[in-house]
């Protein structure tokens, strides 16, 4: 089963199509069953609704302003409108999410939350949400990211959230996952995992599409007219199907941009979608980079945010069922689309980001005279290091 | 008889409950790992779970997730671990079970692994990420091919959740003794007994417990509340810790044969 259309929910097993379910330990299945039904719950509960509702307006500062880049448009010839995720608190889309599940965990009377983190926006908006409700919080975080990420780890630990480093595997985002479900396996009686994207064993990456589903509603809002195409960058995919999911019913083109690290061809990306095959890993059935035996192989990107060998079950969905299609944009093209919005619009973005808007310079001219909106995740400053070293 | 067949007449011993060393194969390399099979069974192991290595094994702590990667790097494809398994079994004559995670075995195709595993010599297959929700292709290639498939439950399954695992007739319940993934524990589990007793109250197949067992003494306190015991980490560790293959199989046969005796009634 691979044609239909927009899924307003996965079925019973927690499917989109031939994707995603609930492929976890034992020990966590019953926690998985319960947090479906605490989510459904919630969802469906006024009260919970307002008080998200109000967190996301009184502590994110939103709804995110929608802007017109118009130098940018100009020099380009193709109208870029900027969905400024980057301006949310922390800095990032991941806080709606974050939020949304803290404020569930405190519901559930779950006193700890833990959370993976790669580009450690995720984990400083766990750390950030968890602060504020008064839970306890760890993050686990592979050693690679810890250094290419900094100053995001010094905000996790000023917010009193317990960085834990993960040296396994390559040490990025794929195996800070791992560590903090092993950390779930041992403690889910008393502690909720904030999962950072739409991945992970049902109802995840149903319910934090509906916790970021926000960022396409507010669009719909604020455009007088929709625009021509969508697009966003995929890492797991959390930021895109929330903008991606309320226009999934319109006419507008999305295009979806992974991280194509140092080129598709050079095996050394990120681009599950685009160079994966069907397996599990991390709970759901999904598109992933593997081999033949099924080992699950590095994933390699600028971008730590991006840097993950899946990709949410429901992306892999909608590209089968062409409803979505998926790019690729490299490390170098990323580089230099942050260079691109920093001078002339004066906004510095997030590495992650910056993939989608490398999508629409290299295709500028197939767009010309089209409005284009683009989903701006996140801001750049935690990439900075980075961005020297490459320069 | 056939694989369920043969790990179910291990679990029926009057003496105590049967002990089944898990580990990885092809450490310290593929070329050396069936002597230390070799030497466990001569040390009292009733079976065996040989591991498949998985490059992210999600139930596993940092002992087996090590020896994990050294298998790997050492060169241990699935075929050359379940070559090794057939070694296992052809050697010492005991049942031995594959235990991997679901990711593989997808990959291969739940017939074609079933095959495989079959084809070894094996007598069943362990997959921690596959829930029972998952399981039933699995599940109907095993019964075609006459292994068993083992089937997981944890202190957090509910009663009617025990009651559909049971109802699959898994080739033994595996039950987790303790909360968290593989590795050692300086308690015995405070939640063994509750669970031994939820367990028998509603089924007659076998339950092994299995999770943070890592001595004699826990094996011990397990003795009247299981029909088998498996012990990972603390093999894999013996063996990661050896200077080499010689040294890993002198510790393993003192490592299991204290076990063994902790079992016995
Ligand atoms: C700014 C930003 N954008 C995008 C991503 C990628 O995640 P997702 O695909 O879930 O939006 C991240 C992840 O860390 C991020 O920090």
């Amino acid at each position: 089963m691979t044609s239909g259309g927009r899924l307003s929910r996965p079925d019973e097993q927690g499917r989109f199509g031939d994707f995603g379910g609930r492929f976890a330990p034992e020990t966590l299945m019953p926690a998985l069953a319960e947090l479906e039904e605490e989510f459904e719950a919630a969802w469906n509960d006024e009260g919970f609704l307002t008080e998200f509702r109000r967190w996301l307006s009184e502590f994110v500062g939103r709804p995110t302003p929608l802007q017109e880049a118009r130098r940018l448009s100009e020099m380009l010839g193709v109208r870029v409108l900027l969905k400024r995720e980057d301006l949310a608190h922390t800095g990032a889309h991941k806080i709606n999410n974050a939020v949304g599940q803290a404020l569930l965990a405190h519901r559930m009377g779950k006193p700890r939350v833990i959370a993976e983190t790669g580009a450690g926006q995720h984990g400083v908006a766990a750390a950030t949400a968890a602060a504020a409700l008064g839970l306890e919080c760890a993050v686990y975080m592979g050693v690679v990211d810890i250094e290419r990420q900094a100053l995001n780890v010094q905000r996790m630990r000023l917010l009193g959230t317990e960085v834990v480093p993960v040296s396994s595997g390559a040490g990025t985002l794929k195996d800070a996952v791992s560590e903090a479900m092993r950390d779930w396996v041992r403690t889910v009686e008393s502690t909720h995992y904030i999962i950072g994207s739409v991945v992970g064993p049902h109802p995840f990456p149903w319910m934090v599409r509906e916790f970021q589903k926000v960022i396409g509603e507010e669009c719909i809002d604020q455009l007088a007219e929709l625009p021509d195409v969508a697009v966003a960058c995929v890492g797991g995919g959390s930021n895109s199907i929330g903008l991606f999911y309320p226009l999934l019913e319109t006419e507008v083109e999305l295009v979806g941009i992974e991280a194509g690290g140092e080129g598709i061809e050079t095996g050394k990306h990120g681009a599950s979608i685009t160079a994966g095959r069907p397996g599990v890993l991390h709970g759901t059935r999904t598109l992933l980079l593997q081999d033949d035996e099924g080992q699950v192989q590095e994933a390699h990107s600028i971008s730590a945010g991006l840097d993950y060998p899946g990709v949410g079950p429901e992306h892999a969905y909608l590209a089968a069922a062409g409803l979505v299609i998926y790019e690729s944009a490299t490390d170098r093209e990323a580089l230099d689309a942050v260079e691109l919005l920093s001078r002339t619009e004066g906004i510095i973005p997030a590495l992650e980001s910056a993939h989608a808007l490398a999508w629409i310079t290299r295709n500028a001219d197939r767009l010309q005279g089209k409005t284009v909106l683009l989903g701006l995740s996140g801001r750049g400053d935690k990439d900075l290091a980075t961005i020297a070293a490459a320069s | 008889m056939n694989g369920q067949a043969r790990i179910r007449q291990i679990l029926g011993n009057p003496t105590g409950p049967a002990l089944l060393p898990y580990l990885t194969a092809g450490l310290p390399n593929p070329a050396a790992s069936v002597e230390l099979f070799a030497a466990m069974a001569e040390a009292g192991a009733d079976g065996f779970e040989v591991g498949v290595p998985y490059s992210d094994p999600l139930m596993d702590g940092p002992v087996i997730m090590a020896g994990g990667d050294a298998a790997l790097a050492a060169g241990t494809t699935r075929a050359v671990a379940l070559d090794i398994l057939r070694q296992v079994v052809d050697r010492t004559g005991l049942p031995a079970l594959a235990m991997t995670y679901a990711n593989p075995v997808m990959q291969r195709g739940w017939s074609s692994y079933a095959a495989d595993v079959a084809a070894a010599g094996g007598s069943g297959i362990i997959v921690p990420d596959l829930p029972f929700e998952e399981s039933e292709p699995l599940r109907a290639s095993c019964e075609e091919k006459g292994i068993g498939l083992v089937q997981f439950v944890s202190p957090t399954t509910p009663s009617e959740r025990m009651e559909k695992v049971a109802a699959v007739n898994p080739a033994f319940i595996y039950g987790v003794a303790d909360m968290g993934v593989t590795g050692e524990r300086a308690e015995g589990s405070p939640h063994a007994r509750a669970l031994s007793e939820r367990v028998r109250a509603l089924t007659d197949v076998p339950l092994v417990f299995g999770v943070g067992i890592s001595t004699p003494e826990q094996a011990a306190a397990l003795s009247g509340l299981a029909d088998g015991v498996i012990v990972g980490t603390a093999i894999v560790r013996r063996v990661l810790e050896a200077d080499d293959a010689k040294a890993a199989a002198m510790s393993l046969r003192e490592i299991v044969g204290q076990f063994k005796s902790a079992l016995a009634h």
